[in-house]
């Protein structure tokens, strides 16, 4: 077991996103941005949640903390949250005025691009210290403003800063601002959406060391979105791969690392070019992702994908079991049953999984 | 279109070629480049000594750099070292506080609108925050359809539209008709990043300044894009500087690195040599932490033991001397004392290290210890397992 995973983690779910589909538009021709997705994030895990750009990651976000603004409409799915005190709702289905306490008090969002969310005119110790202020009512100033700044040394900035407006931060030290603000509101669960982008690994490990050491005093769980899978590998518990508004694999981090079992996966990790060691040709993905608002039938990579068969030309493939997991075809392990994929390659009497999807 | 791409050296060009792009005079340099912002408050030593000096951010201090014409050059350091601030003031963003920038060789005095819009047909910025750089009002088709024009005047109809489609594909944004008429809220981060790089492309220029270009894009996407640049730069001579924060993609796509901490360069170099064979403590620990994909131990990832001790440096009090002194283990009382200059270590390598010096007192470095992963020992915290 290492460092920075598992320690409290249980099967225990404290979000559960079931069966939820967002649309794009009204009228009689919305895109279908996703569909379909279920997702379950454990007490004390963080879960990554990785997929090629505009598949429908931020969406997810959104939806599923109801700030899914216009022309977005939520088109099915619930998404349960179970309070610390055990009791369950659904957040799709609460008051506004409910919803608003339980979004602040458990569950937090750092948007992506949240480096340019601070207002300008506020210098970002204040910005902080007001959100500390709404969240603990009560809480005396000078109190508040000591949080701040421990909070800001906590992402690395000198408290120095304090009295910086953003415009005088960096692209990453606002960033590191807005994950501190979201820090302040010890929540239960945490959605980081691309938090990392303009931050040295340096930094991110930083960073992402005091998420973690927050999860284990406070129990928190994260869902943590980014692009960059070999950081996922290095700090989430589990990894869900989406594609084209779906997720098509799910296991936990290093599996789909070592032995991915979905084509995209697999061609995802043929991309990094890699720092140590020999230089070596990046393969890549060919082709481009589909367009969402003409999605044919069948599977959504099949344009791409060296394996297609005529089936995936047809028949969208569902999320399920691999081949290898004990009800499967293939030579079944134990460590395979948790894992999914959506892919056709996996289903009874397809043939051998290809070489590459079956290590 | 394969997204395939090949190490910098070894692509495009033959070698001979590359090796020449830089021989020839750079088309964008800068000397001594130097930037301190004027922040609220005192400075310490103001507040102590009764001098009433204004407290600034030294948040660059003379810097030199080369851009040549079909060539890379990429930045590298963390966050808040200055990186940004040097696309800036290369694009005329704000003014330098001393220093000289020479395009083609002629000092560059950026003042006035037109002085400043014949600047930014030769010299292109992509900003690093594609939320913050395009404006929420207008639809991405009047965005680019400005950026064209500055290049290839006033453009209409068919010849337009075929223009903005044709930059959209180019940055893997396909079927174009269907960004086109999207508002930037419509868009993805990836999606509005890749805007701003058509923008740029648009105008058409002969140095691109990309901050952060594809920090919001998955690996597939990124190579893509990582390979559409070097086309420009290999058929079209276009120089490029390329800040990032992903050190691996520095080895890949840029000729040469230069290696930024606290606002002085440390380091610069062939990249291969940089990012395989680093010479200064600061480059040594960057490559030390980066993510390595071919030795993940899956779900093990073990962040604590590559955890680089120590703070980034305020940069309204810097550290005298060396900047990186509170966190080199190998600082002396030289370093603590004296800045120390751009040391060559190499055929066209240098280090701003006291180590390379000849100097009395000189640190030591030990490559056993810095080279390398830093241990437990190095953090002082066991790693649990
Ligand atoms: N307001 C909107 N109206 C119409 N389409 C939208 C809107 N917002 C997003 N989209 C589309 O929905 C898709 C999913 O967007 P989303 O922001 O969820 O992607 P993402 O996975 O977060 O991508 P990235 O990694 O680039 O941030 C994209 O193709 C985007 O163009
Ligand atoms: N307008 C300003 N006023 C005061 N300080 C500023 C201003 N702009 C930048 N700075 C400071 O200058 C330093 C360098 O900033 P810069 O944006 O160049 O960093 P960077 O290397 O691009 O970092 P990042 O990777 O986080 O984007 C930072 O400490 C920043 O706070
Ligand atoms: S279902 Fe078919 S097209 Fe889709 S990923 Fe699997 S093999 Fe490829
Ligand atoms: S000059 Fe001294 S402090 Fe600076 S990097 Fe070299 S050894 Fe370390
Ligand atoms: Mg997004
Ligand atoms: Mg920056």
């Amino acid at each position: 077991m290492s460092a920075m995973s598992a320690k409290t983690t249980t099967a225990e779910p404290v979000l559960e996103i079931r069966d939820l589909s967002v649309d794009y538009g009204y009228g009689d021709d919305p895109t279908h941005v996703l569909r379909n997705v279920s997702l379950t994030l454990n007490r004390g895990e963080v879960l990554g949640l990785a997929g090629e750009s505009g598949c429908g990651k931020s969406t997810l976000a959104y939806a599923a903390t109801r700030l899914l603004a216009p022309p977005g409409i939520i088109t099915s799915g619930e998404v349960l949250l179970t309070g610390r005190d055990g009791r369950r709702a659904d957040l799709l289905g609460l008051t506004d005025g409910q919803l608003r306490s339980t979004r602040w008090q458990d569950v937090a969002i750092v948007f992506q691009g949240a480096m340019s969310s601070l207002n300008p005119v506020y210098r970002v110790g204040r910005q902080l210290v007001d959100g500390i202020l709404a969240h603990r009512k009560g809480m005396p100033r000078v109190q508040a403003e000591e949080r701040a700044a421990e909070l800001l040394s906590m992402v690395g900035i000198p408290a120095d800063r304090l009295r910086s407006y953003p415009h005088q931060l960096s692209g990453g030290m606002r960033q590191r601002v807005m994950i501190a603000m979201a820090l302040a509101l010890e929540p239960q669960v945490l959605i980081m959406d691309e938090p990392t982008t303009a931050l040295d690994v340096v930094m991110q490990r930083q960073i992402l060391e005091q998420v973690m050491e927050l999860r284990d005093r406070l129990g928190f769980s994260v869902i943590f979105i980014t692009h960059d899978v070999s950081l996922l590998v290095e700090v989430a518990d589990r990894i869900a791969i989406m594609y084209a508004g779906e997720i098509v694999e799910q296991a936990a981090a290093g599996d789909v690392y070592r032995r991915p079992r979905h084509p995209y996966s697999h061609g995802l990790l043929g991309s990094f070019p890699p720092l140590h060691g020999p230089r070596r040709e990046l393969s890549g993905i060919p082709g481009s992702p589909p367009d969402l608002r003409r999605l044919a039938p069948g599977c959504p990579f099949a344009a791409r994908c060296p394996h297609v068969m005529d089936v995936c030309r047809t028949d969208r493939p569902v999320l399920g079991p691999t081949a290898f997991a004990s009800t499967g075809p293939g030579v079944a392990t134990a460590a395979e049953d948790g894992r999914l994929v959506a892919c056709h390659l996996h289903a009874q009497g397809s043939g051998p999984v290809p070489k590459a999807l079956a290590r | 279109m394969p997204a395939e791409l090949a190490p910098a050296g070894a692509s495009g060009a033959p070698p001979e070629t590359r090796a020449a792009a830089q021989d020839g005079p750079p088309v964008l340099a800068a000397r001594g480049l130097t930037k301190h912002f004027a922040v609220g408050g005192l400075s310490k030593q103001s507040a102590g000594g009764g001098v009433r000096t204004r407290k600034v951010v030294h948040a660059l201090d003379g810097v030199d750099l080369d851009l040549h014409r079909g060539s890379v050059l990429a930045v590298v350091g963390e966050s808040g070292s200055g990186k940004s601030t040097i696309a800036r003031l290369l694009a005329g963003l704000v003014p330098v506080t001393s220093g000289s920038i020479m395009l083609d060789g002629t000092e560059v005095r950026v003042r006035g609108r037109r002085a400043f819009r014949r600047y930014v047909r030769r010299v292109q910025m992509i900003f690093q925050d594609p939320f913050g750089s395009l404006n929420p009002v207008h639809p991405i088709r009047y965005t680019l359809t400005r950026s064209v024009r500055i290049h290839r005047g006033r453009l209409t109809g068919a010849a337009l539209e075929a223009a903005l489609a044709e930059l959209l594909e180019r940055v893997h944004l396909t079927p174009a008709e269907r960004y086109i008429d999207a508002y930037p809220h419509e868009l993805s981060g990836g999606q509005r990043q890749r805007v701003a790089i058509a923008r740029a492309l648009a105008a058409d220029p002969e140095v691109l300044l990309a901050d952060e270009p594809i920090s919001m894009l998955d690996v597939s996407i990124r190579l893509g894009i990582l390979n559409l640049l070097k086309d420009l730069r290999d058929r079209l001579g276009i120089a490029i500087l390329y800040i990032t924060h992903d050190i691996a993609s520095a080895r890949y796509f840029a000729d040469r690195t230069i290696v930024l901490y606290a606002g002085r360069v440390m380091e610069a170099g062939d990249s291969e040599s940089v990012t395989q064979d680093p010479k200064h403590p600061y480059t040594r620990l960057l490559v030390a932490s980066a993510p390595d994909p071919d030795d993940l131990s899956g779900g093990d990832g073990d962040l604590s033991a590559r955890q680089v001790p120590g703070e980034p440096p305020s940069l309204i009090d810097p550290p005298s001397g060396c900047r990186f002194n509170p966190r080199c283990p190998f600082a002396t009382d030289l370093c603590r004392t004296e800045v120390p200059d751009l040391f060559d270590v190499a055929p066209g390598r240098s280090a701003a290290c006291w180590a390379y010096s000849d100097r009395p007192g000189k640190p030591v470095l030990d490559l056993a210890t810095a080279g390398h992963r830093t241990g437990d020992a190095a953090t002082g915290k066991g790693a649990p397992s």
